[in-house]
């Protein structure tokens, strides 16, 4: 149809030569005295000029259409509807998946080198744990390939504007607030605190050991009871706006050609490789072929062909993986062992005490797995605590549970003698992507899926490692290996062979 | 939005390769001016002017809106600001090794940054590195540092200077445009601070609050922050009878 349009448009283009032929033969006949332009023959040279090339634009885009690859269908479409072919789908559009968005487009070697879809089900991100999280970034962990991606993402947030600023927009700001984080340990921990600390400087991260005088010295308002040694981090540690992180990568992602739909993917389609082990059991490998995407409040689906599926789903990630059939085979078989990853719901509250601690509040993670940090300059915190397993509230919803605080109050207090009187003012509940296994993110692809990667599971750190984690995805998919970071440890080999690398520093 | 077409493919279009021009002209344009600023550090700059768009800067925004390959062109400028700013970095730090060394003083020296743009952290480390004492002492003993006027200096350069947690007694951070409320958190460190100068911070919302803030924060500290207008604003509100 637009053929045919196109040769209407010629038919029309003509035309309109020759009325403004006959329009400038008019006016030079009428106004011989004051018309500009007297001699006939140049505006109607430059009229012709534009229209043959604007002539020649649309035959070249007729061209392109016609070509295989190209996205011309002869049948009206639904907008928003995804492209019917895409190189990389990513599902999920958290901060994640923008960011693995991002880092594609910009390690591809030629323009268009990679067709990206970015998939994201819910258009308000009103359950988004991105954007429900506190925001803090920290280098204290127990494993370095943890210490490393936060620093390289810190790295990132420093020269944000190098990376993702859009010509002729604003500048990304993401309003970093360097406090640091301080961490407190009593004496059961205390030697767990000081390997890491020996763990966190042989990585090169910035931090310090604090004895109580230290530690009473630098924060007077914090009662040192049963605190034995404190572990502050001094440089590129505190807290920052989860949604100027997203939209930042969001829009850069989308000025460099990342397809955004909004829509839920429900299934896929996949072929079927079985092959035989030399004991005689049967393996399946699946190839992923299609992945349907459906509209919101609609039946209407769209099977986009895909050549790599990528599952940044946050705490939904497990749902995704099962639409593949992981984890839906036999006991004891490879294809039988689920992705560990299921949501798990925490609180955030805020709290107004006039008489808190100023300006100097840092992120303060007391060993009983109370948090609080400052938020704003008006006597606000922010607190919270990771529930014991056994009390984990359920997660079909986002209520907060505002009796849970009563367990929160007196470890606050206890710490800070001003939080004695203090108001809940507000509280909002998000999901945590908690991995079951061993709370540390999953990287790489999966071994009976051949085209499905994961970058989901971080229980609670996908915000503050998400830049790194992008680039190392955008490596494994584009170079086919890690190159700057190697995050191999992260692999689904350890969820295979049942050997859990634990990060012991998990809030 | 940019058109994906690229233009310099069009046998047709020859003022395309007149753009070309401008925009080269522009990239020597910008190098130009950074060569005259390291020829002449002593000009002052105390807040950058902001001038109304003139005609070649508005022509090539119409074009980069239209033309991918413009957009490109324009974003590679950008980054070679950058690398020529990082680079004059250096430079400068060279220039000033060079002074504190015939003068010779040592255990304390005064810097007045005013025109160059610190503007990465690692490199302004180099810089104070040499400015901040002769060759081998380690810059622990640097007492005072000014980066007023910087435009480059920002929260995370802020951050950085706990090095200096036990010697800094004055720091001038005023009128530097990049500086908010998050890098003055990171000043909590510097417990040997005696006078801090936050005047004319334009990214600061509350600014008699935050000075308020910081004096709570630092206890031994005076704190200046002068150039803000505390006025309060009346707001004439309509009300029925």
């Amino acid at each position: 149809m637009s053929m045919w349009k196109g040769l209407h448009m010629t038919a029309r283009a003509a035309h309109g030569i020759h009325v403004s032929l006959r329009f400038i033969h008019k006016h030079t006949r009428l106004c011989t005295l004051w018309s500009r332009n007297i001699s006939t023959g140049r505006p109607v040279q430059n009229d012709f000029f534009k229209d043959l090339e604007n002539q020649f634009k649309a035959f070249r885009e007729k061209a392109a259409d016609a070509m295989p690859g190209s996205d011309w269908t002869p049948f009206e479409k639904n907008r928003s509807l995804p492209p019917e072919r895409a190189d990389i789908v990513i599902v999920g559009g958290g901060v994640v998946g923008w960011s693995i968005a991002y880092w594609l487009k910009q390690k591809e070697m030629i323009r268009d080198g990679v067709r990206v879809l970015v998939v994201e089900r819910d258009p308000t991100y009103s359950q988004a744990s991105t954007v429900l999280s506190a925001g803090g970034i920290r280098q204290q962990f127990s494993l370095p390939e943890n210490i490393h991606l936060s620093m390289i993402s810190a790295d990132f947030m420093r020269n944000i504007n190098e990376h993702l600023s859009v010509l002729n927009e604003d500048p990304v700001d993401l309003q970093f607030n360097h406090s640091g984080y301080l961490f407190l340990a009593s004496e059961k921990v205390a030697h767990i605190m000081e390997e890491n600390y020996r763990t966190q400087r042989y990585a090169g991260a910035k931090v310090s050991l604090l004895s109580t005088t230290q530690l009473k010295e630098k924060c007077p308002w914090i009662n040192t009871d049963g605190v034995v040694l404190a572990s502050y981090g001094l440089e590129n540690e505190g807290w920052f706006d989860p949604w100027m992180l997203l939209n930042a990568f969001r829009r850069k992602a989308i000025s460099m050609g990342v397809y955004q739909c909004f829509g839920e993917v429900t299934g896929f389609r996949y072929t079927t490789n079985t092959m035989t082990t030399a004991e005689g059991d049967t393996v399946d490998f699946r190839r992923i072929k299609y992945a349907n995407v459906q509209m919101p409040n609609s039946l209407e689906y769209q099977p986009v062909e895909c050549a790599i599926v990528v599952n940044a789903a946050g705490a939904f990630s497990g749902k995704v993986a099962e639409m593949m059939g992981i984890g839906l085979g036999l006991k004891d078989t490879i294809a039988g062992i689920p992705l560990p990853v299921e949501p798990r719901k925490r609180f955030i509250y805020v709290v107004h005490c006039p008489n808190g601690p100023g300006l100097d509040t840092p992120f303060l993670v007391d060993y009983s797995g109370v948090y609080f940090r400052r938020e704003g300059l008006g006597g606000n915190y922010i607190a919270g605590m990771s529930p014991e397993e056994e009390e984990e509230p359920e997660t079909n919803n986002l209520e907060v549970d505002h009796q849970f605080f009563q367990k929160i109050w007196p470890h606050l207090a206890h710490r800070v003698p001003a939080f004695e009187c203090l108001k809940v003012t507000s509280a909002w509940a998000g999901f945590y992507d908690y991995n079951t296994f061993d709370q540390n993110g999953i990287v790489g692809m999966h071994p009976l899926v051949n085209n499905m990667f994961f970058a989901t599971g971080f229980s609670g750190h996908g915000l503050q490692h998400s830049p790194a984690v992008g680039r190392a995805m955008a490596e494994l998919i584009l170079d086919g290996g890690f190159k700057t970071l190697d995050l191999s440890a992260f692999s689904f080999k350890r969820i295979m062979t049942k050997e859990p690398m634990l990060e012991r520093n998990i809030v | 939005m940019a058109s994906r077409f690229p233009i310099l493919c069009i046998c047709l279009s020859p003022f395309s390769l007149s753009m070309f021009c401008v925009s080269v002209c522009q990239l020597m344009q910008r190098s130009c001016r950074q060569v005259t600023l390291l020829a002449a550090p002593s000009r002052y700059w105390s807040s950058i002017p902001v001038a109304p768009p003139s005609l070649q800067p508005r022509l090539l925004l119409f074009l980069s809106q239209r033309f991918h390959d413009i957009e490109t062109i324009l974003s590679w400028s950008s980054w070679f600001k950058n690398r020529g700013l990082r680079q004059k970095n250096l430079f400068a730090g060279q220039s000033e090794w060079f002074r504190s060394d015939r003068r010779g003083k040592f255990n304390w020296d005064f810097m007045n940054h005013r025109d160059t743009s610190i503007e990465e952290v690692d490199v302004s480390n180099t810089l104070i590195n040499y400015t901040g004492l002769e060759n081998l002492v380690k810059q622990r003993g640097l007492c005072t540092l000014s980066v007023s006027g910087c435009a480059e200096v920002d929260d995370w350069f802020l951050s950085r200077l706990h090095i200096f947690q036990d010697t800094l007694e004055e720091l001038d951070i005023s009128n530097c445009p990049r500086i908010s409320v998050g890098g003055l958190a990171a000043l909590q460190k510097l417990r040997g601070l005696r006078r801090l100068d936050v005047s004319s911070l334009p990214r600061l919302q509350n600014p008699g609050l935050v000075a308020i803030l910081l004096e709570e924060m630092l206890p031994h500290c005076h704190v200046t922050a002068i150039g803000y207008d505390h006025s309060l604003i009346y707001s004439h509100t309509q009300t029925d009878g």
